[in-house]
Protein backbone atom coordinates (compact mmCIF):
# COMPACT_ATOMS: atom_id res chain seq x y z
CA UNK A 1 0.00 0.00 0.00
CA UNK A 2 1.06 3.74 -0.65
CA UNK A 3 0.85 5.98 1.71
CA UNK A 4 0.88 10.06 1.72
CA UNK A 5 4.82 9.85 2.17
CA UNK A 6 4.98 7.91 -1.03
CA UNK A 7 3.22 10.78 -3.00
CA UNK A 8 5.24 13.34 -1.00
CA UNK A 9 8.16 11.82 -2.38
CA UNK A 10 6.81 11.10 -5.76
CA UNK A 11 6.50 15.37 -6.17
CA UNK A 12 9.80 15.60 -4.47
CA UNK A 13 11.13 13.22 -7.52
CA UNK A 14 9.31 15.11 -10.33
CA UNK A 15 10.46 18.41 -9.04
CA UNK A 16 14.29 17.07 -9.16
CA UNK A 17 13.62 15.76 -12.52
CA UNK A 18 12.22 19.05 -13.61
CA UNK A 19 14.81 20.68 -12.49
CA UNK A 20 17.76 18.69 -13.74
CA UNK A 21 15.86 18.66 -17.34
CA UNK A 22 14.32 22.70 -17.09
CA UNK A 23 17.04 22.65 -19.61
CA UNK A 24 16.43 20.63 -22.07
CA UNK A 25 12.64 20.79 -21.94
CA UNK A 26 13.09 24.71 -22.86
CA UNK A 27 15.72 23.43 -25.98
CA UNK A 28 12.55 21.00 -27.08
CA UNK A 29 10.40 24.41 -26.56
CA UNK A 30 12.59 26.52 -28.78
CA UNK A 31 11.90 25.25 -32.22
CA UNK A 32 7.68 24.49 -31.55
CA UNK A 33 7.29 27.01 -28.85
CA UNK A 34 8.00 29.54 -27.33
CA UNK A 35 11.34 28.47 -24.96
CA UNK A 36 10.28 28.84 -21.53
CA UNK A 37 8.91 24.37 -20.84
CA UNK A 38 11.78 24.18 -18.56
CA UNK A 39 11.25 27.40 -16.48
CA UNK A 40 7.60 27.18 -15.93
CA UNK A 41 7.50 23.97 -14.62
CA UNK A 42 10.88 24.51 -12.70
CA UNK A 43 8.61 27.59 -11.20
CA UNK A 44 5.40 25.57 -10.53
CA UNK A 45 7.57 22.19 -8.69
CA UNK A 46 9.75 24.53 -6.40
CA UNK A 47 6.01 25.92 -5.19
CA UNK A 48 4.77 22.27 -5.30
CA UNK A 49 7.55 21.47 -3.21
CA UNK A 50 6.90 24.75 -0.59
CA UNK A 51 3.19 24.16 0.00
CA UNK A 52 3.83 20.10 0.49
CA UNK A 53 6.33 21.19 3.04
CA UNK A 54 4.21 24.07 4.61
CA UNK A 55 0.91 22.13 4.17
CA UNK A 56 -0.94 19.54 6.12
CA UNK A 57 -2.04 17.00 2.98
CA UNK A 58 -2.31 13.77 5.25
CA UNK A 59 -3.52 11.42 2.88
CA UNK A 60 -2.36 10.16 -0.53
CA UNK A 61 -5.58 12.50 -1.97
CA UNK A 62 -4.55 15.53 -0.22
CA UNK A 63 -0.98 15.55 -1.49
CA UNK A 64 -2.02 15.48 -5.30
CA UNK A 65 -4.86 17.84 -4.94
CA UNK A 66 -2.45 20.73 -3.11
CA UNK A 67 0.01 19.83 -5.94
CA UNK A 68 -2.60 20.29 -8.52
CA UNK A 69 -4.07 23.26 -7.10
CA UNK A 70 -0.46 24.72 -6.47
CA UNK A 71 0.09 23.55 -10.14
CA UNK A 72 -2.43 25.94 -11.60
CA UNK A 73 -2.14 28.81 -9.44
CA UNK A 74 1.89 29.09 -10.18
CA UNK A 75 2.69 27.24 -13.71
CA UNK A 76 -0.08 29.52 -16.16
CA UNK A 77 0.21 29.08 -19.96
CA UNK A 78 -1.14 25.98 -20.80
CA UNK A 79 0.80 23.31 -18.79
CA UNK A 80 -0.33 24.92 -15.31
CA UNK A 81 -4.17 23.55 -15.79
CA UNK A 82 -3.46 20.71 -17.51
CA UNK A 83 -0.87 19.17 -15.64
CA UNK A 84 -2.97 20.62 -11.90
CA UNK A 85 -5.96 19.16 -13.76
CA UNK A 86 -3.85 15.79 -13.82
CA UNK A 87 -2.96 15.54 -10.10
CA UNK A 88 -6.17 17.16 -9.05
CA UNK A 89 -7.99 14.82 -10.41
CA UNK A 90 -6.32 12.24 -9.74
CA UNK A 91 -5.86 12.96 -5.78
CA UNK A 92 -9.77 13.80 -5.88
CA UNK A 93 -9.87 9.97 -7.15
CA UNK A 94 -8.33 8.69 -4.65
CA UNK A 95 -10.62 9.99 -2.51
CA UNK A 96 -9.65 10.18 1.74
CA UNK A 97 -7.83 7.00 2.67
CA UNK A 98 -4.81 6.96 4.46
CA UNK A 99 -3.06 4.06 2.50
CA UNK A 100 -4.07 2.88 -1.66
CA UNK A 101 -3.16 0.31 -3.62
CA UNK A 102 -1.41 -0.18 -6.90
CA UNK A 103 -4.81 -1.16 -8.61
CA UNK A 104 -6.40 2.29 -7.32
CA UNK A 105 -3.04 4.73 -7.90
CA UNK A 106 -3.87 3.13 -11.57
CA UNK A 107 -7.32 3.59 -11.46
CA UNK A 108 -7.36 7.00 -9.87
CA UNK A 109 -4.21 8.19 -12.58
CA UNK A 110 -6.62 6.77 -15.76
CA UNK A 111 -9.28 9.17 -14.67
CA UNK A 112 -6.72 12.26 -14.32
CA UNK A 113 -5.24 11.54 -17.71
CA UNK A 114 -8.96 11.20 -19.22
CA UNK A 115 -9.49 14.46 -16.98
CA UNK A 116 -6.49 16.55 -19.35
CA UNK A 117 -7.74 14.31 -22.61
CA UNK A 118 -11.30 16.07 -22.13
CA UNK A 119 -9.71 19.66 -20.56
CA UNK A 120 -7.31 20.12 -23.53
CA UNK A 121 -9.61 18.57 -25.89
CA UNK A 122 -6.66 16.47 -27.91
CA UNK A 123 -6.43 12.96 -28.75
CA UNK A 124 -3.28 11.11 -29.16
CA UNK A 125 -1.15 11.40 -32.70
CA UNK A 126 -1.99 15.17 -32.03
CA UNK A 127 1.76 15.72 -30.67
CA UNK A 128 0.76 16.85 -27.32
CA UNK A 129 0.89 15.41 -23.36
CA UNK A 130 -1.21 12.49 -24.03
CA UNK A 131 1.45 10.87 -25.89
CA UNK A 132 3.00 10.47 -23.41
CA UNK A 133 0.06 10.13 -20.67
CA UNK A 134 -2.00 7.53 -22.58
CA UNK A 135 0.63 4.69 -23.20
CA UNK A 136 1.95 5.37 -19.73
CA UNK A 137 -1.32 4.95 -18.20
CA UNK A 138 -2.31 2.05 -20.34
CA UNK A 139 0.87 -0.11 -19.33
CA UNK A 140 0.90 0.57 -15.43
CA UNK A 141 -0.89 -2.55 -14.87
CA UNK A 142 2.02 -4.39 -15.61
CA UNK A 143 4.51 -1.77 -13.32
CA UNK A 144 5.66 1.46 -12.64
CA UNK A 145 8.53 0.72 -14.65
CA UNK A 146 6.93 -0.70 -17.63
CA UNK A 147 4.63 2.53 -17.45
CA UNK A 148 7.34 4.97 -17.22
CA UNK A 149 9.07 3.43 -20.60
CA UNK A 150 5.66 2.94 -22.10
CA UNK A 151 5.44 7.05 -21.68
CA UNK A 152 9.08 7.59 -22.55
CA UNK A 153 8.78 5.79 -26.01
CA UNK A 154 5.42 7.65 -26.25
CA UNK A 155 7.13 11.08 -26.17
CA UNK A 156 10.04 9.40 -28.65
CA UNK A 157 7.11 8.94 -30.82
CA UNK A 158 5.91 12.39 -31.17
CA UNK A 159 9.03 13.54 -33.28
CA UNK A 160 7.19 12.57 -36.46
CA UNK A 161 4.02 14.04 -35.86
CA UNK A 162 2.36 17.06 -36.90
CA UNK A 163 1.54 19.19 -34.09
CA UNK A 164 -2.70 19.10 -34.27
CA UNK A 165 -3.06 21.41 -30.58
CA UNK A 166 -1.23 23.51 -28.41
CA UNK A 167 1.43 26.04 -29.65
CA UNK A 168 3.12 23.73 -31.90
CA UNK A 169 0.35 23.08 -33.93
CA UNK A 170 0.64 26.70 -35.59
CA UNK A 171 3.92 25.30 -37.48
CA UNK A 172 1.71 23.01 -39.42
CA UNK A 173 3.71 20.54 -41.72
CA UNK A 174 7.10 22.39 -39.84
CA UNK A 175 5.94 21.08 -36.69
CA UNK A 176 7.06 17.54 -37.89
CA UNK A 177 10.62 16.15 -36.66
CA UNK A 178 10.74 17.58 -33.34
CA UNK A 179 10.13 16.03 -30.34
CA UNK A 180 7.23 17.52 -27.87
CA UNK A 181 8.43 19.17 -24.91
CA UNK A 182 4.82 18.60 -22.94
CA UNK A 183 5.17 14.71 -23.56
CA UNK A 184 8.55 15.28 -22.60
CA UNK A 185 7.83 16.14 -19.37
CA UNK A 186 4.86 13.61 -18.78
CA UNK A 187 6.87 11.10 -19.34
CA UNK A 188 9.44 12.16 -16.73
CA UNK A 189 6.50 12.54 -13.82
CA UNK A 190 5.85 8.85 -14.60
CA UNK A 191 9.77 8.06 -14.26
CA UNK A 192 9.74 9.81 -11.31
CA UNK A 193 6.77 7.59 -10.13
CA UNK A 194 8.59 4.26 -10.78
CA UNK A 195 11.91 5.50 -9.41
CA UNK A 196 9.93 6.79 -6.15
CA UNK A 197 7.83 2.97 -6.17
CA UNK A 198 11.15 0.86 -6.61
CA UNK A 199 13.21 3.16 -3.65
CA UNK A 200 10.02 2.03 -1.87
CA UNK A 201 9.70 -1.02 -2.56
CA UNK A 202 13.66 -1.54 -1.76
CA UNK A 203 13.27 -0.51 1.16
CA UNK A 204 10.18 -2.78 1.41
CA UNK A 205 9.66 -5.65 -0.71
CA UNK A 206 6.50 -6.72 1.13
CA UNK A 207 5.04 -3.11 0.93
CA UNK A 208 4.46 -2.88 -2.65
CA UNK A 209 0.27 -4.23 -3.51
CA UNK B 1 22.42 39.22 -25.69
CA UNK B 2 22.44 42.19 -23.58
CA UNK B 3 19.13 43.08 -21.72
CA UNK B 4 18.10 46.30 -19.94
CA UNK B 5 17.06 43.77 -16.89
CA UNK B 6 18.68 42.76 -13.74
CA UNK B 7 17.78 39.56 -14.22
CA UNK B 8 15.50 36.96 -15.84
CA UNK B 9 13.25 35.86 -13.04
CA UNK B 10 12.80 39.36 -11.66
CA UNK B 11 12.05 41.15 -15.36
CA UNK B 12 8.41 41.15 -15.32
CA UNK B 13 8.27 42.27 -11.36
CA UNK B 14 10.67 44.96 -12.15
CA UNK B 15 8.72 46.06 -15.16
CA UNK B 16 5.32 46.13 -12.77
CA UNK B 17 7.64 48.55 -10.65
CA UNK B 18 8.52 50.70 -13.15
CA UNK B 19 4.42 51.10 -14.23
CA UNK B 20 3.65 51.65 -10.75
CA UNK B 21 6.27 54.61 -10.81
CA UNK B 22 5.31 56.10 -13.93
CA UNK B 23 1.38 56.02 -13.35
CA UNK B 24 0.58 56.90 -10.13
CA UNK B 25 -3.31 56.94 -11.99
CA UNK B 26 -3.04 52.99 -11.88
CA UNK B 27 -3.24 50.55 -8.47
CA UNK B 28 -0.14 47.82 -9.31
CA UNK B 29 -0.03 45.10 -7.27
CA UNK B 30 3.57 44.11 -8.43
CA UNK B 31 3.67 40.97 -5.96
CA UNK B 32 0.25 39.51 -7.35
CA UNK B 33 0.31 40.95 -10.45
CA UNK B 34 -2.87 43.00 -11.36
CA UNK B 35 -2.95 46.59 -12.45
CA UNK B 36 -6.47 47.95 -11.74
CA UNK B 37 -7.75 51.27 -12.97
CA UNK B 38 -7.91 53.55 -9.92
CA UNK B 39 -11.48 53.95 -8.21
CA UNK B 40 -12.31 50.76 -10.85
CA UNK B 41 -15.57 50.20 -9.22
CA UNK B 42 -16.73 53.81 -8.86
CA UNK B 43 -18.18 54.46 -11.70
CA UNK B 44 -20.72 51.39 -11.42
CA UNK B 45 -19.69 50.08 -14.84
CA UNK B 46 -19.08 46.92 -16.65
CA UNK B 47 -15.59 46.05 -15.80
CA UNK B 48 -13.54 45.13 -18.60
CA UNK B 49 -10.05 42.62 -17.62
CA UNK B 50 -7.61 40.83 -19.53
CA UNK B 51 -4.36 39.33 -19.19
CA UNK B 52 -1.67 37.07 -21.38
CA UNK B 53 1.83 36.74 -21.48
CA UNK B 54 4.36 39.47 -20.92
CA UNK B 55 6.37 40.12 -23.46
CA UNK B 56 3.47 42.06 -25.64
CA UNK B 57 3.97 45.31 -24.25
CA UNK B 58 1.93 47.71 -23.70
CA UNK B 59 -0.61 44.90 -24.05
CA UNK B 60 -2.69 44.55 -21.59
CA UNK B 61 -1.19 46.87 -18.76
CA UNK B 62 -0.24 49.77 -21.17
CA UNK B 63 -4.53 50.15 -21.79
CA UNK B 64 -5.89 49.81 -18.62
CA UNK B 65 -7.51 53.33 -17.89
CA UNK B 66 -10.62 55.94 -18.93
CA UNK B 67 -12.00 54.36 -21.57
CA UNK B 68 -10.23 51.34 -22.36
CA UNK B 69 -9.31 48.23 -19.53
CA UNK B 70 -10.50 48.22 -16.16
CA UNK B 71 -7.58 46.03 -15.00
CA UNK B 72 -5.10 43.31 -16.53
CA UNK B 73 -3.64 40.30 -15.51
CA UNK B 74 0.54 40.21 -16.82
CA UNK B 75 1.71 36.90 -16.90
CA UNK B 76 5.54 35.31 -17.01
CA UNK B 77 6.59 36.39 -20.50
CA UNK B 78 4.66 34.66 -23.34
CA UNK B 79 2.93 32.71 -20.69
CA UNK B 80 -0.99 33.03 -19.99
CA UNK B 81 -1.03 34.48 -16.04
CA UNK B 82 -3.03 32.09 -13.68
CA UNK B 83 -6.54 32.24 -12.39
CA UNK B 84 -5.82 33.73 -9.25
CA UNK B 85 -4.41 36.89 -10.62
CA UNK B 86 -7.83 36.74 -12.72
CA UNK B 87 -9.99 36.15 -9.77
CA UNK B 88 -8.55 38.98 -7.98
CA UNK B 89 -9.05 41.42 -10.88
CA UNK B 90 -12.63 40.79 -11.52
CA UNK B 91 -13.24 41.16 -7.71
CA UNK B 92 -11.23 44.69 -7.54
CA UNK B 93 -12.97 46.07 -10.71
CA UNK B 94 -16.58 44.12 -10.20
CA UNK B 95 -19.20 47.33 -9.33
CA UNK B 96 -22.23 44.40 -9.39
CA UNK B 97 -22.33 44.89 -13.46
CA UNK B 98 -20.61 41.94 -14.20
CA UNK B 99 -16.91 41.58 -16.12
CA UNK B 100 -16.24 40.93 -19.21
CA UNK B 101 -12.62 39.05 -19.71
CA UNK B 102 -11.40 39.49 -23.10
CA UNK B 103 -9.31 36.55 -23.99
CA UNK B 104 -6.55 35.82 -26.83
CA UNK B 105 -6.79 32.55 -28.18
CA UNK B 106 -4.10 30.47 -26.74
CA UNK B 107 -4.57 27.46 -25.16
CA UNK B 108 -3.33 28.54 -21.98
CA UNK B 109 -4.82 31.85 -22.03
CA UNK B 110 -8.62 30.04 -22.68
CA UNK B 111 -7.82 27.03 -19.74
CA UNK B 112 -6.81 29.48 -16.89
CA UNK B 113 -9.71 32.25 -18.03
CA UNK B 114 -12.32 29.62 -17.99
CA UNK B 115 -11.00 28.41 -14.64
CA UNK B 116 -11.01 31.70 -13.40
CA UNK B 117 -14.50 32.60 -14.79
CA UNK B 118 -15.65 29.31 -13.31
CA UNK B 119 -14.20 30.52 -9.92
CA UNK B 120 -15.71 33.89 -10.12
CA UNK B 121 -19.13 32.93 -10.84
CA UNK B 122 -19.28 30.60 -7.74
CA UNK B 123 -18.39 33.70 -5.65
CA UNK B 124 -21.26 35.44 -7.48
CA UNK B 125 -19.93 37.47 -10.38
CA UNK B 126 -21.15 37.58 -13.55
CA UNK B 127 -18.51 37.49 -16.33
CA UNK B 128 -18.68 36.98 -20.07
CA UNK B 129 -15.75 35.63 -22.14
CA UNK B 130 -14.79 37.21 -25.55
CA UNK B 131 -12.39 35.35 -27.58
CA UNK B 132 -9.90 37.01 -29.61
CA UNK B 133 -9.00 34.83 -32.98
CA UNK B 134 -7.58 37.60 -35.80
CA UNK B 135 -4.70 35.54 -37.36
CA UNK B 136 -5.42 34.44 -40.92
CA UNK B 137 -1.65 32.80 -40.59
CA UNK B 138 -3.41 29.60 -38.76
CA UNK B 139 -6.14 27.25 -40.18
CA UNK B 140 -9.58 27.98 -38.11
CA UNK B 141 -11.01 24.18 -37.87
CA UNK B 142 -12.55 21.40 -34.95
CA UNK B 143 -9.13 19.94 -35.09
CA UNK B 144 -6.57 22.71 -34.80
CA UNK B 145 -6.29 25.58 -31.70
CA UNK B 146 -7.61 27.63 -34.37
CA UNK B 147 -6.58 31.09 -35.17
CA UNK B 148 -4.65 33.41 -32.87
CA UNK B 149 -5.44 36.51 -31.06
CA UNK B 150 -2.96 39.15 -32.35
CA UNK B 151 -3.08 42.98 -33.46
CA UNK B 152 -7.32 43.01 -33.18
CA UNK B 153 -6.87 42.73 -28.91
CA UNK B 154 -6.43 46.45 -29.61
CA UNK B 155 -9.63 46.84 -31.46
CA UNK B 156 -11.64 45.11 -29.41
CA UNK B 157 -10.34 46.19 -26.14
CA UNK B 158 -10.76 49.80 -27.21
CA UNK B 159 -14.31 49.12 -28.38
CA UNK B 160 -15.36 47.12 -25.40
CA UNK B 161 -14.01 49.30 -22.37
CA UNK B 162 -15.52 52.49 -24.29
CA UNK B 163 -18.78 50.58 -24.58
CA UNK B 164 -18.71 50.06 -20.68
CA UNK B 165 -17.27 53.23 -20.14
CA UNK B 166 -20.81 55.03 -21.35
CA UNK B 167 -22.42 52.47 -19.16
CA UNK B 168 -23.65 49.49 -21.17
CA UNK B 169 -24.25 46.59 -19.89
CA UNK B 170 -22.85 43.76 -19.86
CA UNK B 171 -24.06 41.51 -22.73
CA UNK B 172 -24.16 44.50 -25.01
CA UNK B 173 -20.85 45.10 -24.46
CA UNK B 174 -19.94 41.59 -24.81
CA UNK B 175 -21.99 41.33 -28.30
CA UNK B 176 -19.85 44.58 -29.50
CA UNK B 177 -16.24 42.62 -28.56
CA UNK B 178 -17.47 39.74 -30.35
CA UNK B 179 -18.66 41.94 -33.05
CA UNK B 180 -15.35 43.80 -33.70
CA UNK B 181 -13.48 40.26 -32.95
CA UNK B 182 -15.48 38.65 -36.05
CA UNK B 183 -15.01 41.94 -38.12
CA UNK B 184 -11.56 41.89 -37.97
CA UNK B 185 -8.14 39.87 -39.14
CA UNK B 186 -4.99 40.42 -38.89
CA UNK B 187 -1.45 38.86 -40.20
CA UNK B 188 2.18 39.08 -39.43
CA UNK B 189 5.67 39.38 -40.79
CA UNK B 190 9.44 38.66 -38.95
CA UNK B 191 12.41 40.32 -39.87
CA UNK B 192 13.88 38.97 -36.78
CA UNK B 193 13.29 36.03 -34.22
CA UNK B 194 13.12 37.55 -30.77
CA UNK B 195 14.95 36.64 -27.65
CA UNK B 196 13.21 35.96 -24.40
CA UNK B 197 14.74 36.88 -21.23
CA UNK B 198 15.04 33.06 -20.09
CA UNK B 199 16.46 31.49 -22.65
CA UNK B 200 18.95 34.23 -23.73
CA UNK B 201 19.41 33.86 -27.38
CA UNK B 202 16.94 34.35 -30.53
CA UNK B 203 13.79 31.61 -30.13
CA UNK B 204 14.58 30.62 -33.81
CA UNK B 205 17.06 30.69 -36.19
CA UNK B 206 16.56 33.47 -39.20
CA UNK B 207 19.65 33.43 -41.49
CA UNK B 208 20.12 36.83 -42.95
CA UNK B 209 18.57 37.73 -46.00
CA UNK B 210 15.41 35.91 -45.05
CA UNK B 211 12.18 36.86 -43.64
CA UNK B 212 9.13 34.50 -41.96
CA UNK B 213 5.74 35.02 -43.14
CA UNK B 214 2.85 34.12 -40.81
CA UNK B 215 4.31 34.43 -37.67
CA UNK B 216 2.12 34.67 -33.98
CA UNK B 217 3.45 36.96 -31.17
CA UNK B 218 5.27 34.52 -29.41
CA UNK B 219 8.50 34.42 -31.15
CA UNK B 220 6.73 31.04 -32.65
CA UNK B 221 8.21 30.55 -36.40
CA UNK B 222 5.55 31.33 -39.29
CA UNK B 223 4.29 29.30 -41.73
CA UNK B 224 6.87 29.98 -44.51
CA UNK B 225 10.31 31.73 -44.82
CA UNK B 226 11.54 33.54 -47.92
CA UNK B 227 14.09 35.57 -49.35
CA UNK B 228 14.19 39.29 -47.72
CA UNK B 229 11.50 41.62 -49.99
CA UNK B 230 10.74 45.37 -50.74
CA UNK B 231 8.47 46.78 -47.80
CA UNK B 232 5.84 47.32 -50.72
CA UNK B 233 5.95 43.47 -51.59
CA UNK B 234 5.57 42.16 -48.11
CA UNK B 235 2.28 44.82 -47.75
CA UNK B 236 0.73 42.87 -50.85
CA UNK B 237 1.19 39.36 -49.21
CA UNK B 238 -0.04 41.44 -45.99
CA UNK B 239 -3.21 43.30 -47.08
CA UNK B 240 -3.92 40.48 -49.43
CA UNK B 241 -3.99 37.85 -46.57
CA UNK B 242 -6.21 40.03 -44.42
CA UNK B 243 -8.72 40.91 -47.01
CA UNK B 244 -8.72 37.76 -48.98
CA UNK B 245 -10.46 36.31 -45.02
CA UNK B 246 -12.08 39.53 -44.34
CA UNK B 247 -14.46 38.88 -47.50
CA UNK B 248 -15.87 36.33 -45.43
CA UNK B 249 -16.75 39.04 -43.07
CA UNK B 250 -19.39 41.46 -45.08
CA UNK B 251 -19.14 43.23 -48.14
CA UNK B 252 -16.06 44.73 -49.72
CA UNK B 253 -16.20 48.27 -49.61
CA UNK B 254 -17.27 49.49 -46.41
CA UNK B 255 -14.57 51.36 -43.97
CA UNK B 256 -11.67 49.57 -42.06
CA UNK B 257 -10.17 50.58 -39.06
CA UNK B 258 -6.00 49.84 -39.67
CA UNK B 259 -3.28 48.77 -37.37
CA UNK B 260 0.00 48.68 -38.68
CA UNK B 261 1.78 47.27 -35.66
CA UNK B 262 5.26 46.62 -34.86
CA UNK B 263 6.77 43.93 -33.48
CA UNK B 264 9.08 45.72 -31.23
CA UNK B 265 12.29 46.42 -32.77
CA UNK B 266 11.83 47.59 -36.20
CA UNK B 267 11.77 51.25 -36.31
CA UNK B 268 8.49 54.00 -36.60
CA UNK B 269 10.70 55.31 -39.50
CA UNK B 270 10.14 51.96 -41.25
CA UNK B 271 6.53 51.39 -39.93
CA UNK B 272 5.57 54.75 -41.36
CA UNK B 273 7.47 53.72 -44.71
CA UNK B 274 5.48 50.19 -44.35
CA UNK B 275 2.27 51.57 -43.91
CA UNK B 276 2.51 53.84 -47.17
CA UNK B 277 2.73 50.82 -49.18
CA UNK B 278 -0.33 49.32 -47.02
CA UNK B 279 -2.00 52.37 -47.39
CA UNK B 280 -1.40 52.16 -51.09
CA UNK B 281 -2.40 48.72 -51.62
CA UNK B 282 -5.84 49.15 -49.75
CA UNK B 283 -6.41 51.94 -51.85
CA UNK B 284 -5.43 49.91 -54.90
CA UNK B 285 -8.46 47.37 -53.45
CA UNK B 286 -10.62 49.58 -52.93
CA UNK B 287 -10.83 49.73 -49.42
CA UNK B 288 -11.47 53.38 -47.41
CA UNK B 289 -9.50 53.38 -44.37
CA UNK B 290 -11.76 55.38 -41.73
CA UNK B 291 -8.90 55.28 -39.09
CA UNK B 292 -5.14 54.46 -38.54
CA UNK B 293 -2.69 53.67 -35.81
CA UNK B 294 0.69 53.01 -36.50
CA UNK B 295 3.33 52.36 -33.76
CA UNK B 296 4.01 49.63 -31.22
CA UNK B 297 1.03 48.21 -29.73
CA UNK B 298 1.06 44.39 -29.95
CA UNK B 299 4.42 43.16 -29.69
CA UNK B 300 6.78 40.37 -29.33
CA UNK B 301 9.67 41.56 -26.98
CA UNK B 302 12.78 42.70 -29.27
CA UNK B 303 10.96 40.62 -32.71
CA UNK B 304 11.98 43.19 -36.15
CA UNK B 305 8.63 42.86 -37.99
CA UNK B 306 5.11 44.00 -38.38
CA UNK B 307 1.69 42.90 -38.63
CA UNK B 308 -1.61 44.39 -40.41
CA UNK B 309 -4.66 44.17 -38.78
CA UNK B 310 -7.89 45.51 -40.42
CA UNK B 311 -11.24 45.71 -39.03
CA UNK B 312 -14.94 46.29 -40.94
CA UNK B 313 -16.35 49.15 -38.92
CA UNK B 314 -20.31 50.56 -38.80
CA UNK B 315 -21.09 54.11 -37.34
CA UNK B 316 -21.76 52.65 -34.28
CA UNK B 317 -18.08 50.74 -33.89
CA UNK B 318 -16.44 53.75 -35.53
CA UNK B 319 -18.22 55.94 -32.99
CA UNK B 320 -16.90 53.46 -30.01
CA UNK B 321 -13.47 53.73 -31.53
CA UNK B 322 -13.32 57.60 -31.69
CA UNK B 323 -14.93 57.48 -27.94
CA UNK B 324 -12.07 59.27 -25.56
CA UNK B 325 -9.50 57.20 -24.30
CA UNK B 326 -6.53 58.10 -21.17
CA UNK B 327 -4.37 55.14 -20.74
CA UNK B 328 -0.39 54.69 -20.63
CA UNK B 329 -0.51 53.59 -24.29
CA UNK B 330 -3.35 55.34 -26.07
CA UNK B 331 -5.05 58.88 -25.47
CA UNK B 332 -7.16 60.83 -27.47
CA UNK B 333 -10.47 63.12 -27.25
CA UNK B 334 -9.69 63.72 -23.11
Amino acid sequence: MRDAEFFRRWMTAAGAAVEREADRLTELDSPIGDADHGSNLLRGFTAVRAALEAGPAATPGAVLQLAGRTLISTVGGASGPLYGTLLRRTGKDLGEAAEVSDEEVRKALYAGVGAVAQLGGAAPGDKTMLDALVPGVAALSASYRVAADAAEGGARATVPMLARKGRASYLGERSIGHQDPGATSSALLLAALADTADAADAADPAGSA
Amino acid sequence: MRMLINSPETVVADALRGMAAAHPELDVDVERRVVVRRNARGGGRVGVVSGGGSGHEPLHAGFVGYGMLSAACPGEVFTSPVPDQMLRAAAAVDSGQGVLFVVKNYTGDVLNFEMAAELAEEDGLRVERVLVNDDVAVTDSLYTAGRRGTGATLFVEKIAGAAAEEGAPLERVAELARRVNASSRSFGVALSACTTPAKGSPTFDLPDGELELGIGIHGEPGRERRAMMPAREIAEIAVGAVLEELAEVGPAGGPVLALVNGMGATPLLELYGFHAEVARVLAERGVTVARTLVGNYVTSLDMAGCSVTLCRVDEELLRLWDAPVRTAALRWGR
